[in-house]
C-alpha cells in the first residue's frame, strides 16, 4: 500500500499525474474521431510539422500555443503549394514538407548555441510540468472537448457517410478543419509531457483500444479516456520504480493495452465461431 | 390541384466538364411518385446530388417546395461505425435543429416513431452494422422520415434489399404518397416503376417523362439502354417484362 501511495508525495509526481489526466482525457476522447475519420497518420504528420513553430515560440519566449498554429498554417500551405507542382505529387509533397519542417525544428531546438532544455519539446519532460502548463493543459483542453460537445452531431453523421452528409445539414469541409485545429491544440497540449515524437501515441493509441471493444460512439469516448488515463497512471509508477522515461512508459504501456485488448477481441470472436 | 412540390426546368449538371446529365424537365405533384430509371452513370445520382445542393446546376434550374429527405446507397454507409439504428434514425434531425443542438425528446420520440413506422421498433438499440441489408435500408428511410420534408429521394433503395423488406418498402412509399408528399426513386428496374405514377428515363440526358403505361415503350427503353434490351414476350404476345442486357451493378453510378 505504501508503495502505491509513496509517488503520490511529491509535487511533480502530482503534476505530472494531473497533466496526463488532463492529456488522457483530452486525447482520448478527441482520439475517437481521429481514428474514425482515419486521420491518424495525419494526425502524426501535423505533430512532426508544428514542431518548428513550437522551437520558434520557445526561443522567443511566446506562449507555445502561438508558435504551433503559425507552425501548422505553414505547413498547411507548404503542403498545399508544393503539392500543386505535378512533378512531385500531393504524397511525395507531404512527406517532404513534414520531414523538411521537423528537420528545421530539430536544428533550430538541438543546436549548440540553442538554450538548454528545448530538447524537451522533442521527448517531453512529464516530470518537469510546473502549475503554468497545467493551467494551459486545462484551458486548451476544455476548449477542445467544449468544440467536440458542439460539434458532436456533425462529427458522427461526417463520419458516417461524407457523400451524404450535406443533404443531412452537415458541413464536412467545416468538421474536418476544425478537427484538424483540434488535434494541433491537443498536440501542443501533450508536448510538454510527452514530447512532439510520442505525443500522438495518446490520441492514437487508446481510441484504438477503445474500438476494438466498445460499440456506441459515447461509450468508446469514456473507454478511450479510461485507457489513457490508467496508461498515464501506469506509466508513471513505471517511471517512478523502474527508472524509466516518463513519456516512454505512458507509450509503452498504452501499446501493451491495444494488444492486450486485440487479444480479448480475437479470443471472443474465437468463441462465437 | 395543389401546387407542385418540385418544378424542374431544362436542368444540366456535371462536375466542372462537360455536364454528365442535360435537359431535364419535369414536375412532382404532392401524392406523385416518379421512379427515375436509367443504367449506371445515366445520371439518376446526379440529378439527387443537383437536387440537394452538393452540385450546382450547370444550366437550368429547379424550384422545391421545401427540403429534402434523402435515402443514400446503402453501400456507402460504414459497417463498423460506433452507432445504433436510433443514432442513424436522429441523424434526420440534424437539418431542423442549430447546429450546436442536440436532439431533445421530441427528437427522440420522433425518430423511435419513424423506426417502429419501418418495423423495426425493436431494433433501435442495435448497432447499424449488425443489421441486415434490408434492415439497413429502412433504417435509412426512417431517418429520412424524420427529416421530415414533403420531397423524398431514394437513391437505389430496392437494390440488395431482401423481399420481406422490399414489400414493406414499396408498402410504405405508397403510405407516405398518400400523405401527400412527393417520392422521387432512383431504380434499374423497369416492371416495378409500372406501378408508380410516373417515370423519368435518364441516359446523360431526359429521354422521356409521363405516366409509365404511356411512355415506356420499347423505342424509349432502347434509348434509355442505349440499345440493348432484351424482350421476354408474355403469353398474348405483349410483353411480359424487359430487361436491360446489361451487366447489373450497383458499384458508384458517378
Amino acid at each position: 500500500m505504501h508503495a502505491l501511495v509513496e509517488p503520490w508525495r511529491l509535487g511533480f509526481m502530482q503534476r505530472a499525474l494531473l497533466e496526463l489526466v488532463l492529456l488522457g482525457v483530452v486525447g482520448g476522447v478527441l482520439g475517437c474521431w481521429v481514428v474514425l475519420y482515419e486521420l491518424s497518420y495525419s494526425a502524426e504528420s501535423l505533430a512532426h510539422a508544428l514542431f518548428p513553430g513550437l522551437v520558434v515560440a520557445a526561443l522567443l519566449g511566446v506562449p507555445l500555443v502561438l508558435g504551433g498554429a503559425v507552425g501548422v498554417v505553414v505547413a498547411a500551405v507548404a503542403v498545399v503549394i508544393f503539392g500543386r507542382t505535378p512533378e512531385i505529387g500531393r504524397d511525395t509533397s507531404v512527406a517532404v514538407v513534414i520531414t523538411t519542417l521537423f528537420g528545421l525544428g530539430v536544428v533550430l531546438g538541438l543546436s549548440p548555441s540553442s538554450p538548454p532544455g528545448l530538447n524537451e519539446l522533442l521527448f517531453g519532460d512529464l516530470l518537469g510540468v510546473s502549475t503554468a502548463d497545467l493551467v494551459v493543459a486545462a484551458v486548451l483542453g476544455s476548449v477542445v472537448l467544449a468544440t467536440l460537445l458542439l460539434l458532436h452531431r456533425q462529427l458522427l453523421v461526417v463520419g458516417f457517410d461524407r457523400g451524404s452528409a450535406r443533404a443531412f445539414g452537415a458541413r464536412p469541409l467545416l468538421v474536418d478543419l476544425v478537427l484538424l485545429g483540434l488535434i494541433a491544440a491537443a498536440v501542443i497540449i501533450g508536448v510538454q509531457a510527452l514530447g512532439n515524437l510520442l505525443v500522438v501515441a495518446v490520441i492514437v493509441g487508446p481510441a484504438a483500444t477503445a474500438r476494438l471493444l466498445a460499440r456506441r460512439m459515447v461509450p468508446m469516448m469514456a473507454l478511450a479516456a479510461g485507457c489513457a488515463v490508467a496508461a498515464g497512471l501506469i506509466g508513471l509508477y513505471l517511471s517512478y520504480y523502474a527508472d524509466l522515461a516518463g513519456g516512454a512508459s505512458v507509450a509503452g504501456v498504452l501499446v501493451l493495452g491495444y494488444l492486450v485488448a486485440l487479444a480479448v477481441r480475437g479470443g471472443a470472436l474465437l468463441r462465437l465461431g | 390541384m395543389s401546387a407542385p412540390l418540385l418544378v424542374v426546368d431544362d436542368l444540366a449538371a456535371g462536375y466542372g466538364g462537360a455536364p454528365v446529365l442535360e435537359g431535364v424537365s419535369f414536375t412532382l405533384d404532392p401524392g406523385e411518385r416518379i421512379g427515375v430509371l436509367g443504367p449506371n452513370g445515366g445520371g439518376k445520382s446526379t440529378l439527387f446530388r443537383t437536387l440537394l445542393g452538393e452540385l450546382e446546376p450547370a444550366a437550368g434550374s429547379f424550384t422545391a417546395a421545401g427540403g429534402f429527405g434523402y435515402v443514400p446507397q446503402t453501400e456507402r454507409s460504414r459497417l463498423d461505425y460506433p452507432v445504433s439504428a436510433l443514432d442513424v434514425a436522429l441523424m434526420g434531425t440534424l437539418s431542423h435543429l442549430p447546429w450546436w443542438k442536440r436532439p431533445g425528446r421530441g427528437g427522440r420520440t420522433a425518430a423511435l416513431a419513424a423506426l417502429a413506422r419501418v418495423g423495426l421498433e425493436g431494433r433501435a438499440g442495435t448497432q447499424f452494422g449488425e443489421l441486415s441489408g434490408g434492415q439497413r435500408q429502412r433504417v435509412f428511410v426512417a431517418r429520412a422520415l424524420v427529416q421530415d420534408a414533403p420531397v423524398l429521394l431514394l437513391d437505389e433503395p430496392f437494390t440488395g434489399v431482401d423481399q420481406p423488406s422490399a414489400e414493406l418498402l414499396e408498402l410504405l412509399l405508397g403510405e407516405l404518397a398518400g400523405e401527400g408528399r412527393g417520392i422521387l426513386i432512383a431504380t434499374h428496374d423497369v416492371d416495378q416503376v409500372r406501378a408508380w405514377d410516373s417515370v423519368l428515363c435518364l441516359n446523360r440526358r431526359q429521354i422521356a417523362f409521363g405516366p409509365p403505361e404511356s411512355t415506356l415503350d420499347r423505342h424509349v427503353l432502347e434509348q434509355t439502354y442505349g440499345g440493348s434490351i432484351v424482350a421476354i414476350p408474355g403469353a398474348d404476345g405483349a410483353p411480359l417484362g424487359i430487361l436491360p442486357a446489361h451487366h447489373h451493378h450497383h458499384e458508384d453510378e458517378d
